[in-house]
């Protein structure tokens, strides 16, 4: 799947899409940042409800293909700016963590 | 095998979040540019970043000195912050001194020094209290 299905899947809001088109492999779900750095694989999509700015380099750095704000959330604004200069994938969602990640169980 | 290829020098600002981990985006990118297999990029992205944030919510900045080799990555943080007390139990897993307002940001899981460790070849730290703490780790690639 891609992000773009993805995005239709969950019904998620695109706070920036830069690669829509990028193929999703696999699904990580958590919040600390240095599990996160660790273990979310390469091309990802990367569940959580951290919306501060370190998110941003996170994602870049693991190489994750789209984050998704689950419960909610929304980034706060250094985020929503950040991820336009670098070119990462963001939305948001309504859904919980559990409910984002078992939609997409399955279906990467 | 040894010469070096690229030397960098970057200035670690502390506590600033907007620009933590950017030092490591650039060495990310750079290692990208030459060829460098996506799995080495990754043990070095996520031991200098660990290092990076580290200098930031802990030292108060610091200095990163990369040298990229043929065949590897060399790594030095340096920061003159306040040092670390007992570095044995700053090296194990969960151990964390940060504080609440850094956790709520996603820092302050204890697995920072355990990871530097885990995904370098060498890894070394020399810490004073009172003087600043030395981070020295080197990758290999392949
Ligand atoms: N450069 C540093 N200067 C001072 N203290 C440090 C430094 N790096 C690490 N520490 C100390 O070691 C502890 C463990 O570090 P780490 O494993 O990275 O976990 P975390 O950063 O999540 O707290 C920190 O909480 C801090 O007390
Ligand atoms: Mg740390």
């Amino acid at each position: 799947m891609t992000v773009e299905g993805l995005v239709d899947l969950l019904g998620a809001r695109i706070v920036n899409l830069a690669d829509g088109e990028r193929v999703l492999t696999a699904g990580y779900c958590g919040d600390f940042l240095s599990f996160v750095m660790s273990k979310a694989p390469e091309g990802c999509a990367w569940f959580t409800v951290m919306s501060n700015v370190n998110v941003c380099a996170v994602a870049t750095l693991a190489d994750c293909a789209v984050v998704v704000l689950c419960e909610g959330v929304t980034p706060d604004a250094a985020l929503a700016e950040k991820v336009k200069q670098q070119d990462v994938n963001l939305v948001t969602t309504g859904m919980t963590v559990y409910e984002a990640a078992l939609a997409t169980a399955g279906r990467l | 095998m040894s010469e070096t290829r690229i030397h960098q020098e970057y200035v670690v600002s502390g506590n600033n979040f907007a620009s933590a981990g950017s030092a490591s985006e650039e060495v990310k990118s750079t290692l990208k540019k030459i060829g460098v297999a996506s799995s080495d990029i990754r043990r070095v992205a996520i031991a200098m970043y660990e290092g990076e944030i580290n200098m930031v919510i802990h030292a108060g900045g610091g200095v990163a000195t990369v040298d990229i080799y043929l065949d590897r990555v060399e790594i030095v943080l340096a920061d003159k912050g306040k040092g670390i007390e007992n570095v044995e139990l700053a090296m194990t897993p969960g151990w964390s001194t940060a504080p609440e307002d850094i956790r709520a940001l996603g820092f302050g899981a204890g697995m920072g020094l355990p990871n530097m460790k885990k995904y370098t070849d060498e890894f070394s730290i020399e810490s004073e209290v009172g003087v600043g703490t030395t981070v020295r780790m080197t990758i290999r690639f392949g």
